[in-house]
């Protein structure tokens, strides 16, 4: 009889393998081959940690053919969308797909319900099973504008399920929200309006976790944050209120401009107006794997001038039919089975080397030649990305010129905020959760395709790779990375080289296209003034001590509020990085900011102009930013959106209280 | 602050699992989970084991001959972090904190949580210097103090995440991870905390690690 490690019986040609494996193993360590570096000189370890399948060295990868013996990636990338970021010998971890066979999936509108049973209270339901922080408090302020059971409303249920991110891959079982049609991830889109109030009942309704049926990853004990909203901290789904299954919490999303009860009553400031925002799982410690197995979707807020309507108001493309969330997320796959992956035992950031969007691998998207309005989420866990319209390359993803075209189109938001006019760009730069809007017009590509490409080079969690001089000195010869695929890494990768994300056919019929042309410098709002006077300013700086991610040198931690913020009050925050190597997307919940100086300069690029809720705080830099806290009261975090940092405490707790205190280094 | 303390958590976990089926009951759920998820299920739990959990041999303090996997990870939940008898940088911060925390989990260490302390130097620490050492900071049974070959120790501490991609920084042991890993085996959660977070906050974090089925709310 013969045994596995897990006690269940195998047949003897199995044991064999096994003690072959495991030989293998004993191999590798006799010969000195055990640091990731050796690994990735041999070829045995890819980017993502994972061992590569060689034969032998794991009992399941027996039968597997795969070459490892390919010379680094040259340049010649012929296998679009591949990782081609510090994998050793063009070897791709997961399994390979084939590109642009699927069809983008757009995400539906939610589906609201006409009443919930047992109907929404101001006071948590505990009975019912509601997990709840505190009462609602948008009815406190004014039950009449915020009814305790608001007209508009919704029923979530966090399921498992069983779907398909690409035809070459098996079934995965993941995540998703149900709002009555199925669950799906990403979840259903928000089409919700200013002015309207309404309340999202979010069930847990995942397995429970003491039912073995996870699947290596994930904690079916959740807490939704809706990002960037202007909520009340009850509603705002902070990472240390959470749920397990059977029980609920109803959010109150009160649609309401920030100002509203404060600076700009009774409407808020017009000028903080939001467009796209997300909402995703926040579970202290277990975001980054609870957002990679599918909790996240899009919430797009609509008002009187960005009406969802290209007929009306700014005249921007219609909703949903030619505006369209995008959201990116890099994934691995295990090479033998297919099953999707997640490094539970990486603390610096994790890179995936396939790149889905909107849940599919590598999808393609019919367009009609007129103008669209795409947003773009990077949903992470650790990616940035840096995007690119390039053309002059085959249907089939492959350089059909000597070189490919790199596109116009405008970028017209950040962070869900219009900027005050359209910029005309060739790329944009996010990190993760931030988004960008842009238009881009396919009239004059009529019958061709294009491609919406990440250029952006990055070989670690470290962040990106910041400028072509940067890697020489700082990253050297000592990364796993550099001594793979050398020292003289691009910042930005060649046309055609990067990573190919969504292909579009600009072969849909002829459509009448009444939105605004961004090239007629339309105006959307104004950028509120920053000249108030601070109440305070604070520092934060974003360390790394002996491998724990730290704020001010402390820890996450649920029980300890670091600071309180004065309830309508101006404060000024210095975010300061002097790790030198790692680069931080920093969110801050309930506001947004507005960047007032990076390293001590005014900004520059267009993507920091504008109002923002994440800031990309790379090695080395002090950045100022201005906020005011308006209108709610209560508990919300302060932590960078790299999710693994996030999930090794990088993080810290403040609240809005009606008198502040005056700690400059939280 | 919290108005779940950690007694009364505890308290309430009899409690959950009847609340729960009234309201899991009130929304229909299955209970069963579907064959295809016990399927990746397994094959999950044994990838883990494959890529993170070596099944190498170690020596307790006591001198006892185990092995990883089998012996100290297998069916358990488990804290792991690294130190060395001589360190006098993190190590002192750390391992005084692992000493409240075992304070905290009292009686569940040693039956529902297992705490292991490796050290980063298996050449200098002997046995006898680990067993010194875990007398110096009180531990109880439960806390296990480890050593083994150079390279298994290197095995192990690559396979749980905790190097650097800078191999020059990474071969300061000054500088070495200070993080606890943790994790719940069967089930398949695995997280990490800082060892200088504050000790009632880690000790919390692993009471849900131990018992997951249990929600947390904040009043603020």
């Amino acid at each position: 009889m013969y045994y596995n490690v897990f006690g269940e019986k195998v047949s003897k040609r199995r044991f064999k393998q096994m003690c072959a494996a495991a030989k293998n193993r004993r191999e590798l360590i006799a010969a000195g081959l055990t640091s990731r570096r050796d690994l990735f000189k041999m070829g045995l370890l890819t980017a993502s940690g994972m061992l590569v399948a060689k034969h032998g060295l794991s009992a399941r990868a027996y039968g597997q053919s795969v070459t490892t013996n390919n010379p680094p990636s040259s340049g010649a990338n012929s296998s679009p969308g591949t990782n081609q970021n510090c994998v050793p010998g063009n070897q791709t971890a997961s399994p390979p797909t084939r590109p642009f066979v699927v069809p983008l999936t757009v995400m539906p509108t939610a589906r609201t319900v006409r009443s919930l049973t047992p109907a929404p209270t101001e006071n948590p339901n505990t009975g019912a099973g509601e997990v709840r922080a505190a009462p609602f408090q948008a009815p406190q302020i004014d039950s009449s504008r915020f009814p305790v059971v608001p007209q508009t409303l919704y029923q979530f249920n966090q399921r498992q399920f069983s779907t398909s991110q690409h035809p070459d891959l098996p079934q995965q079982t993941i995540w998703g929200f149900d709002d009555g049609s199925g669950p799906r991830s990403p979840g259903p889109t928000y089409q919700a309006f200013y002015g309207k109030p309404q309340i999202t009942r979010n069930i847990n309704s995942l397995p429970l976790i003491t039912a073995v049926n996870n699947t290596g990853f994930g904690m079916a004990s959740v807490t939704t944050h809706l990002h960037n909203a202007h909520n009340p901290s009850e509603s705002d789904g902070n990472p240390c209120d959470f749920y397990t299954a059977g029980h609920f919490c109803d959010q109150y999303y009160p649609n309401v401009l920030a100002g509203f009860n404060s600076t700009n009553q009774p409407n808020g400031d017009i000028n903080e107006s939001l467009s796209t925002l997300w909402y995703h799982d926040h579970r202290v410690d277990f975001t980054s794997q609870n957002t990679y197995k599918g909790l996240l979707g899009f919430y797009c807020l609509f008002n009187q001038f960005d009406t969802g309507n290209e007929e009306t108001g700014f005249h921007l493309p219609s909703f949903p039919q030619f505006d369209i969330p995008l959201v990116f997320a890099d994934k691995v796959y295990d090479p033998s089975t297919g099953d999707l992956v997640f490094d539970l035992f990486n603390l610096d950031g994790i890179l995936g080397d396939k790149f889905l969007v909107n849940g599919t691998v590598q999808p393609f998207l019919e367009v009609s030649p007129r103008r669209y309005r795409f947003r773009l989420l990077d949903s992470g866990p650790s990616r940035f990305y840096e995007f690119f319209l390039t053309g002059g390359i085959s249907s089939a993803g492959t350089p059909t010129t000597t070189s490919p075209t790199t596109n116009p189109f405008f970028l017209i938001a950040t962070d869900g905020n219009l900027i005050p006019a359209p910029v005309q760009v060739t790329s944009v730069r996010v990190g993760p959760a931030e988004r960008v809007e842009v238009i881009i017009d396919f009239t004059k590509f009529a019958g061709k395709t294009l491609y919406l490409e990440n250029r952006l080079n990055q070989l670690n969690g470290q962040g990106p790779v910041a400028v072509d001089s940067q890697v020489g000195p700082q990253n050297s010869a000592t990364t796993e990375c550099s001594l793979v695929l050398g020292n003289n890494q691009p910042a930005i990768l060649p046309a055609g080289q990067g990573n190919l994300l969504l292909q579009f056919r600009v072969t849909g019929p002829q459509v009448a296209d009444n939105s605004v042309n961004p090239a007629s410098k339309p105006s959307f709002y104004q950028l509120p003034s920053t000249s108030a006077t601070p109440r305070i300013v604070r520092t934060f700086k974003f360390d790394r001590l002996n491998g724990q991610w730290s704020i001010n040198g402390q820890f996450m931690d649920c029980n300890t509020f670091r600071f309180a913020v004065q309830q309508n009050s101006v404060e000024q925050w210095l975010l300061t990085n002097l790790t030198g190597d790692w680069t931080h997307p920093v969110h801050i919940h309930l506001e947004e900011h507005q960047i007032l100086t990076r390293n001590r300069v005014a900004p520059t690029v267009p993507a920091d102009i504008g109002r923002k809720d994440v800031t990309q705080l790379h090695p080395n830099e002090r950045v100022q930013l201005f906020f005011r806290f308006r209108d709610w009261l209560g508990k919300y975090p302060i932590h960078c959106h790299n999710v693994v940092h996030e999930d090794h405490a990088m993080m810290a707790l403040w609240h809005v209280v009606a008198e502040g205190d005056d700690v400059n280094v939280p | 602050m919290s108005d779940v303390s950690r007694r009364q958590m505890l308290g309430m976990l009899g409690m959950t699992p009847l609340a729960l089926s009234g309201v899991a009951q009130a929304y229909g759920e299955p209970a069963t989970p579907a064959p295809a998820a016990q399927t990746a299920s397994s094959r999950a739990r044994r990838r883990i084991q494959e890529q993170h959990l070596p099944n190498v041999p170690l020596l307790t303090h006591e001198g006892k001959r185990v092995l990883f996997y089998d012996d100290l990870v297998k069916n358990k939940n488990v804290s792991m972090n690294f130190f060395y008898a001589k360190c006098d940088e993190i190590c002192p911060l750390v391992m005084a904190n692992l000493a409240k925390v075992q304070r905290l989990m009292g009686r569940q260490v040693g039956r529902e949580l297992f705490m292991y302390s490796l050290t980063l130097k298996p050449d200098e620490d002997s046995v006898d210097d680990l067993r010194e050492h875990r007398d110096m900071l009180g531990a109880k049974p439960g806390w296990t103090f480890l050593t083994g070959k150079p390279q298994d120790i290197e095995t192990i501490r690559a396979a749980i995440g905790f190097k650097y991609p800078d191999p020059a920084i990474d071969g300061d042991k000054t500088q070495h991870i200070g993080n606890i890993r943790y994790g719940n085996e069967p089930l398949m959660l695995w997280s990490a905390c800082p060892g200088m977070a504050h000790a009632d906050w880690i000790a919390e974090t692993l009471q849900w690690m131990i018992h997951p089925q249990v929600d947390r709310v904040q009043k603020s």
